[in-house]
């Protein structure tokens, strides 16, 4: 069922509406970086009426929050967290024009409703990876929130770095089809 | 009989060290199972972040770099010989300081906050800390973090005596089965029964620290091991819950007298990140 696919951010809605469940792609390009803290204030700001300090439209948002840098490294290891801790907020960021989410584990109904509706999808990145991915980044710099230390919003740029489908824009889900195939009795 | 002085210092020096080594190098049997499953499992998709897991311990290996970005809270387990004379000050504080200096000078990330303000201690201390007293002059300091992702997964019930040994194998794969993608499968699985409350999640996370592969003394509570790993095998989770047969790399069960009003059962998982080193002073 699955193919290998090399995509560079931004993301269009062709783009995603292309991948399937299973599909191995790997980005290029310019990932955000965000986890529960930092999308709270997103989604204050949002509720305000406020300016974000990033513009989503067409971009990718990665789910980590990484250990220390070594001197001479951009990052630490920094494999994805949990992304249900982000499910109220995504929706809201989707509808604004969030092309994609990268993390692990399982998304709320809502969150598979809206990439449905507004052409997104949600990408799992191997959990526990945290230092094969590392050497996928290139470049980390803060761009929003630096009081909030690991949590703080990071521009990545990116080299091939590896994610699976797990939903795609059919409101398909890896979790369910995958586990069907292989669960017995 | 002569008792033996080890001075808080060496505790402080040998713990720094557990932290670093335990977050960087990944066992040779976690290692080993991950090639057993890489040719085993069906699914390319499994296949495929099998390897990269395996890739992931070397990178971390050759680099120094942590296996997982979540260098977990420091679960600290001591045992302390009955004739050691601990000299040079505050036994727990000694723990604490290495678990400080392991984390900072290793760069490994710290996890520890308050519950409710959510506020970082900045240090990854207080340590998770369970002290023993053993016979002998000797102590054993094992370091185990422990990742949130898993742990949150984990439980304790009290099930009716009348449920007995069926109950325990239900409540542990359904725990694994509804726990689906989210303690990073493959996991270890870690389980308790008897004792207290509390006891038996001590049970349950000290079973984790056994090597892959090594089954529980008692003839039959190894092929409840066994049985319970093949019910979950067929869960079809597969490693990160994207569908496989690779869903579990071993069960460890553990079982004490409890009172006999209860029966308690306690279900640790945890993750292929299944960091633990050990040390003798
Ligand atoms: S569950 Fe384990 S492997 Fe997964 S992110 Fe947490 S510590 Fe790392």
């Amino acid at each position: 069922m699955s193919q290998q696919i090399r995509l560079t951010t931004p993301l269009t809605t062709d783009d995603v509406e292309k991948l399937r469940i299973g599909d191995k792609v790997l980005l290029n390009g310019v990932l955000f970086t965000g986890r529960d803290a930092a999308h709270k204030r997103l989604f204050d700001l949002i509720h305000d009426g406020k300016e974000l300090p990033i513009d989503v439209k067409g971009q990718v948002i990665y789910y980590v929050g990484p250990t220390p840098a070594k001197p001479g490294k951009p990052i630490g290891s920094a494999g994805p967290t949990t992304s249900y801790r982000m499910d109220p907020y995504s929706p809201k960021l989707i509808e604004l024009g969030l092309k994609g989410m990268i993390g692990k584990g399982n998304r709320s109904q809502a969150v598979i409703d809206a990439m449905k509706q507004f052409r997104a999808v949600y990408f799992g990145a191997t959990g526990g990876a945290g230092a094969l991915i590392a050497k996928r980044i290139k470049k980390a710099e803060i761009v929003a929130y630096p009081d909030l230390g690991p949590e703080a919003i990071r521009r990545l740029e990116v080299e091939d770095f590896p994610v699976t489908v797990i939903n795609d824009t059919k409101g398909n889900d890896l979790f369910v089809e995958g586990i069907s195939r292989y669960a017995q009795g | 009989m002569m008792i033996r002085e080890v001075s808080t210092q060496e505790i402080i020096k040998v713990v720094k060290d557990l932290c670093i080594d335990a977050n960087y190098n990944l066992g040779t049997d976690v290692l080993a199972a991950f090639d057993q499953a890489i040719e085993n499992e069906k699914s390319e998709t499994a296949r495929e972040v099998l390897r990269e897991l395996k890739e992931n311990a070397r990178i971390a290996r050759e680099e120094k770099a942590p296996i997982c970005q979540d260098c977990g809270l420091a679960v600290v387990f001591m045992e302390i010989g009955q004739d050691v004379h601990i000299t040079g000050g505050d036994l727990k504080a000694a723990i604490n300081e290495g678990v400080r200096q392991g984390y900072e000078e290793g760069y490994l990330r710290k996890s520890a906050c308050n519950p409710i303000t959510r506020k970082n201690t900045g240090d990854n201390t207080p340590a998770i800390i369970h002290l023993e007293i053993v016979p002998g002059d000797k102590i054993k300091l094992i370091v185990a973090p422990k990742g949130g992702g898993s742990e949150n997964m984990s439980r304790v019930t009290m099930l009716t005596p009348a449920a007995g040994m069926e109950g325990v194998k239900d409540f542990v794969v359904n725990r694994v089965k509804e726990s689906g993608s989210n303690p990073c499968p493959p996991t270890i699985i870690g389980i308790g029964v008897g004792g207290t409350f509390e006891r038996s999640a001590m049970l349950a996370k000290k079973a984790l620290l056994r090597t892959l592969g090594e089954r529980n003394p008692d003839p039959e509570l190894a092929n409840i091991e066994k049985e319970i790993f093949a019910r979950i095998e067929k869960l079809g989770i597969g490693p990160m819950g994207y569908g496989g047969t690779t869903t579990s790399l071993d069960v460890f069960l553990e079982m004490e007298p409890c009172h006999i009003a209860s029966l308690p059962v306690a279900v640790n998982i945890q993750c292929h990140a299944a960091r633990h080193k050990e040390a003798v002073i």
